[in-house]
């Protein structure tokens, strides 16, 4: 559905965004990473045909954005990062008027505005000005002008900034929610939204792309060793000793001070679990047991080790 | 042609709705009327005088020219009036989408410049004939007390049309180079007043140049609308003018 080939964006010297590449199919759901000023808009820029590439091709729905952009135009939402309103239109006047430059039939257009307000839940506001709107609805109103002309593409940067926790849930329900009709592209800088919408991911860092993949296969990718945390009531450097003879254990350390129990980290190598093993030694060995759990390396680590990796070669 | 329609529709939908609409053209008539109670009140002063002195001197009294003492002023002190306000009806234009990114609504959807662009203009002039209508009324007045001759009139009214649109459409044009309203407003009022005054440097300089310059001149091309002149090179100058800046 969008197949960007090596696009690169200068400004002045400066490159915003350098050999991007990636793919997206129909229907999926793909979130865009990246820390402040790593190329997110300007990536999501000029996929909409808003800002040209210096250099590389860019294809949505199999249209050149360069060459056919007003047929890509018709084909895309877009969600900038402040949402395009007039201040001083009402909900319905608004939504009428974006349905009207996107090109829905005129007989459609009421039918298409009604469902875009129900599909965010904003019928109940639609005859008032947008300026006396609150920051939640806003940003509502804002989904519903890049849903008006069902789009096979939605392009949201940063959906959810600005939003109460409350809002923020609502709002990726809705976005899961259009998944499979629609492909989606998302941008965000916090980690747990990329984890809780998004199926596959796109690591972006300094205008480069360094690393894409399922979520699940990020972490687990970029997770070295399975660790585990195991609590017992037994003296710490004989547990130690026990448990690094076992097959497969790679490092054994202790976790925190003061606790009542002896807490270990107990790293082992990924191919292998030695869940079973230990809890047989445990059991052996007649310790009290209090806790063996699986830890996850979570997305937020893996975004700090890319991130920064980048930056140690960069320097 | 739609979208054209579309874009048009939202503009004049938004001078309307909000004050600048009602503000612009009410000042701008209450200007306009100020000027006209005295230029009429002075035609009609000097009528008078010139009556007594044909009466002293027995003589027919010399009859005043309505067209060329009173109107002609008045249309020359309209276009004036449209260079103050019509910088101020088109700053927003295109500032005020790029302040509150709205543009990138404007520029990703299947509208092409020209027809956002025309769309706008379109809004723009259609709010400078409703100020000119509103002049009507004074010219009117001027029928059910006098008789004027109506081809002048008609012809001042096509040259302050094609003047309010130059200004508009170069208007457009700075309105779309900066965020910035205030800018705009500034930047449009004085390259509208170079061009206004570029006529008087003619007398100073070599007659060619002199000639070149006074062509070029906004206000030059105006003098003949007013005295009812319809000359094709004038309209086509300001054509070419309008052209020039929404095509920028």
């Amino acid at each position: 559905m969008i197949d960007v080939q090596q696009v690169s964006r200068y400004f002045g010297d400066i490159a915003a965004v350098k050999d991007v590449s990636f793919q997206v199919e129909k229907g999926e759901i793909v979130g865009f990473l990246g820390p402040n000023a790593a190329g997110k808009t300007t990536t999501m820029r000029i996929l909409t045909t808003y800002l040209p590439a210096s250099s590389g091709t860019a294809k949505v729905a199999g249209f050149d954005v360069h060459e056919e952009s007003m047929q890509v135009r018709k084909r895309i939402g877009y969600l900038p990062e402040n949402p395009p309103l007039y201040q001083d239109m009402r909900v319905c006047d608004y939504l009428d008027f974006v349905a009207k430059i996107k090109g829905v039939d005129p007989n459609d257009r009421k039918k298409a505005v009604q469902e875009a307000m129900g599909k965010v839940a904003i019928d109940n506001v639609s005859k008032r000005v947008i300026r006396h709107l609150s920051k939640g609805y806003k940003q509502r109103v804002g989904i519903a002008q890049a849903l008006v002309h069902n789009p096979d593409v939605l392009i949201l940067d940063e959906p959810t900034i600005g939003l109460d926790p409350n809002q923020i849930i609502e709002v990726r329900e809705l976005i899961k929610s259009l998944a499979g009709n629609h492909t989606i592209i998302l941008s965000t800088h916090t980690l747990p939204e990329v984890s809780m919408t998004c199926e596959r991911v796109i690591i972006i860092n300094k205008g480069k792309v360094v690393a894409k993949d399922t979520t699940e296969g990020l972490t687990q990718k970029h997770s070295g060793a399975r660790r585990l945390t195991v609590v017992v009531d037994a003296p710490l450097e004989d547990v130690r000793k026990k448990i690094s003879a076992l097959e497969g254990v790679e490092k054994v350390e202790k976790a925190g001070n003061g606790a009542e129990y002896t807490t270990l980290f107990v790293d082992s190598s990924k191919s292998l679990d030695i869940r079973p093993q230990l809890a047989k030694l445990i059991v052996a060995q007649n310790w009290p047991l209090y806790e063996i759990k699986a830890e996850d390396v979570s997305l937020e680590d893996v975004f700090l080790q890319l991130t920064t990796n980048e930056e140690g070669e960069a320097s | 042609m739609k979208n054209f329609l579309a874009i048009f529709q939202r503009e004049t939908k938004s001078y309307f709705s909000s004050p600048i609409a009602y503000v612009v053209i009410g000042l701008f008539l209450v200007l306009a009327g100020i000027f006209y109670y005295l230029i009429i009140s002075n035609f009609v002063q000097m009528c008078m005088r010139v009556d007594m002195m044909a009466q002293q001197y027995r003589q027919m009294p010399q009859k005043m020219n309505v067209n060329l003492m009173a109107i002609r002023p008045i249309m020359h002190n309209l276009s004036l009036f449209a260079l103050f306000f019509l910088p101020l009806v088109t700053m927003r234009l295109y500032s005020d989408e790029k302040r509150t990114g709205t543009i990138e609504l404007l520029m990703t959807s299947p509208v092409s410049n020209w027809q956002a662009i025309m769309g706008k203009f379109a809004a723009a002039g259609a709010l400078f004939v409703l100020m000119l209508a509103g002049t009507f009324i004074y010219i009117i007045f001027i029928f059910l007390y006098g008789n004027p001759e109506l081809g002048p009139i008609l012809t001042g009214y096509l040259g302050l049309l094609l003047i309010g649109l130059s200004y508009i459409s170069f208007g457009l044009f700075f309105s779309t180079l900066t965020e910035s309203q205030i800018i705009a407003a500034v930047s449009t009022f004085v390259f509208i007043l170079v061009f206004w005054a570029i006529g008087w440097i003619s007398g100073i300089v070599s007659p060619t140049l002199g000639n070149l310059l006074s062509n070029f001149s906004l206000i030059e091309h105006f003098d003949d609308f007013a005295k009812g002149v319809l000359d094709t090179k004038h309209i086509v100058y300001y054509l070419s003018f309008i052209f020039m800046g929404l095509f920028l």
